[in-house]
């Protein structure tokens, strides 16, 4: 690990300032930059730790949705009795993810931003357009099972490792930051992330400096919804195929609305807007699930190695808006 | 005057290769402290306390050094085991004012006032947690090494099911989940045993839970 300068912020505003120092990097659980940095992938010159900032409430706010302060834990996320009676995709995609005592130290802002588990970014001896830009991507010729069929370039197809943002995705979350060019500001957490492109580096749309101070969620949508995800093992092992849905079916078993959204397929946690179209007013039936299947992965290119994750997110897709069309049973 | 066992053994050695310095807070043990001249802190070097297992400590080090690092190279306490270093394996869990956490993947500097439980303070005066006792009932190891982040992770677990939090296998999110084999073996997913001894692990964990009142 390359040696840093350490201080502690005590309050958001010392914080942000404390952030525009040259090479400062904020930290909270640290289960990912920590790991980073013992493979000087990430190398920062100084580091503010921001896990005493007080931002660790879950709050209602007043048009019936959640606030949820950045330093929650992703375990305090998924236990609360609110994520879990309104929200349960979010619970059931943060406990799907990591293991309990990762996410016993692991924050909801820090989740947000978790870097992409591609073996060529954790390898220095390799390129990665990525950790090194221009050196070249190792993974469009290399072992790519894991790696993104959906948004990515010539450039970089990393996936993008988070379940939790996945399901803030579908639900249409917004972060709240403060510090940046504006001072703080709100956005929806799609405009949070970036495609590759030609700079993979850049991955999200977070100026220097800008703290996620919290993340809040607008009411939870009308209808049932879920959080299922394929994986090589059943636990603690990153997503081949997830995917957060809700589903409104009507009296006459017709889709009222829809949402979906992808994980372990995109560079970035996939909304399949066109998907959800396609099922407004549509029977709630399995060849309306196909069809959604086929249309969230429209455009994806396979690189060899992940070709699977083509059907796979299709029949994955089709079965979990399947399960939530069937008559509620246990969830 | 006395000096722990833990002080000459383990610290006095660590201090005298170097970058740290550790110093219990107990007077006698500052006297043997100064007594033994340590190098000076390297500049840089960032203070801290830290109650490990019920004892203060006071501590200062490279910025760079994880708990784990702390408790085995500063404290001495070697019973917390660094297997992977990345926070795969779980031999390093502790319990952090009463939560399991990888102690690789936390700076130890950020720890600064907690409380830390290692195997070593799990026994009171002598006599073994009960999650300890059911580990050497149901014979829930061979070679050991992961032991100590099993038991302390398994008393973590614990303690998460009594609070009702779920895993990816609680079905009925509304419910209070239970420690049936099922739950134990997803919450207990961050603790491998390449002896796999998995089926003893979680039998010593479903029978410490159910005979620990609640």
């Amino acid at each position: 690990m390359k040696a840093f300068t350490y201080e502690r912020a005590t309050a958001i505003d010392a914080a942000v300032a404390a952030g525009r120092n040259p090479g400062a990097r904020f930290i909270a659980g640290g289960t990912n930059l920590l790991d980073l940095m013992k493979v000087e992938v990430e190398k920062p010159a100084h580091l503010v730790d921001i896990s005493r900032l007080p931002l660790r409430g879950i709050a209602e706010t007043p048009d019936g949705g959640l606030a949820i302060g950045a330093l929650v834990s992703n375990t305090e996320l998924a236990a609360h009795p609110k994520v879990r009676e309104r929200y349960p995709m979010l619970a059931r995609a943060v406990v799907n993810g990591a293991s309990a005592q990762l996410r016993n130290q692991a924050t909801t802002g820090g989740n947000l931003l978790q870097r992409t588990r591609c073996p060529y970014f954790y390898d220095v001896s390799k390129p990665c357009n990525k950790r090194m830009p221009n050196s070249g991507c190792s993974a469009l010729q290399g072992v790519n099972r894991m790696t993104a069929v959906l948004g990515g370039s010539d450039a970089c197809i990393a996936a993008h490792p988070s379940d939790m943002a996945v399901a803030m995705m579908a639900l249409d979350a917004t972060i709240e930051t403060k510090g940046g060019n504006k001072d703080g500001r709100r956005l929806p957490v799609a405009d949070l992330y970036r495609l590759p492109a030609e700079t993979p580096q850049h991955e999200t749309n977070l100026e220097d400096g800008e703290l996620i101070v919290s993340v809040t969620l607008p009411p939870p949508p009308t209808g049932r919804q879920t959080y299922r995800k394929v994986r090589d093992r059943a636990s603690y092992a990153f997503a081949l195929v997830s995917v957060a849905a809700i589903l409104d079916v009507d009296g006459d078993r017709k889709v009222r609305s829809a949402r979906l959204a992808l994980g372990g397929v995109g560079t970035m946690p996939w909304r399949a807007h066109d998907a959800e179209n396609g099922m407004a007013g549509a029977e709630a039936d399995g060849k309306t699930f196909a069809t959604a299947g086929a249309v969230a992965v429209a455009g994806a290119q396979g690189r060899g190695g992940n070709d699977f994750k083509i059907p796979l997110a299709k029949r994955t897709v089709a079965r979990t808006f399947a399960d939530l069309a069937a008559p509620p049973s246990k969830d | 005057m006395p000096v722990s066992p833990l002080l000459t053994r383990r610290l006095l050695g660590t201090t005298a290769l170097a970058t740290a310095v550790a110093t219990r807070v107990h007077a006698q043990t500052l006297e043997t402290q100064t007594a033994a001249a340590p190098p000076p802190p390297f500049p840089g070097n960032i203070d801290m306390q830290l109650d490990v297992n019920g004892r203060q400590y006071q501590l200062s080090f490279d910025p760079r050094t994880t708990l784990l690092d702390a408790l085995r190279d500063h404290i001495g306490l070697t019973g917390t085991k660094k297997g992977c270093d990345h926070g795969q394996c779980g031999a390093c869990t502790v319990l952090v004012n009463g939560v399991r956490m990888n102690s690789c993947l936390s700076l130890a500097a950020s720890r600064d006032g907690d409380k830390v439980v290692t195997i070593e303070g799990l026994a009171d005066d002598g006599k073994l947690h009960p999650m300890q006792t059911s580990f050497v009932h149901a014979d829930a190891f061979q070679c050991g090494f992961c032991t100590p982040g099993q038991i302390c992770s398994a008393i973590g677990m614990a303690a998460e099911l009594k609070r009702g939090v779920p895993s990816a296998v609680t079905v009925d999110f509304a419910a209070q989940p239970t420690a049936s084999i099922e739950e134990v073996r997803e919450r207990m997913s961050g603790n491998i045993c390449r002896c796999a001894a998995y089926p003893n692990i979680v039998a010593a964990i479903i029978s410490a839970t159910q005979g620990t009142p609640k």
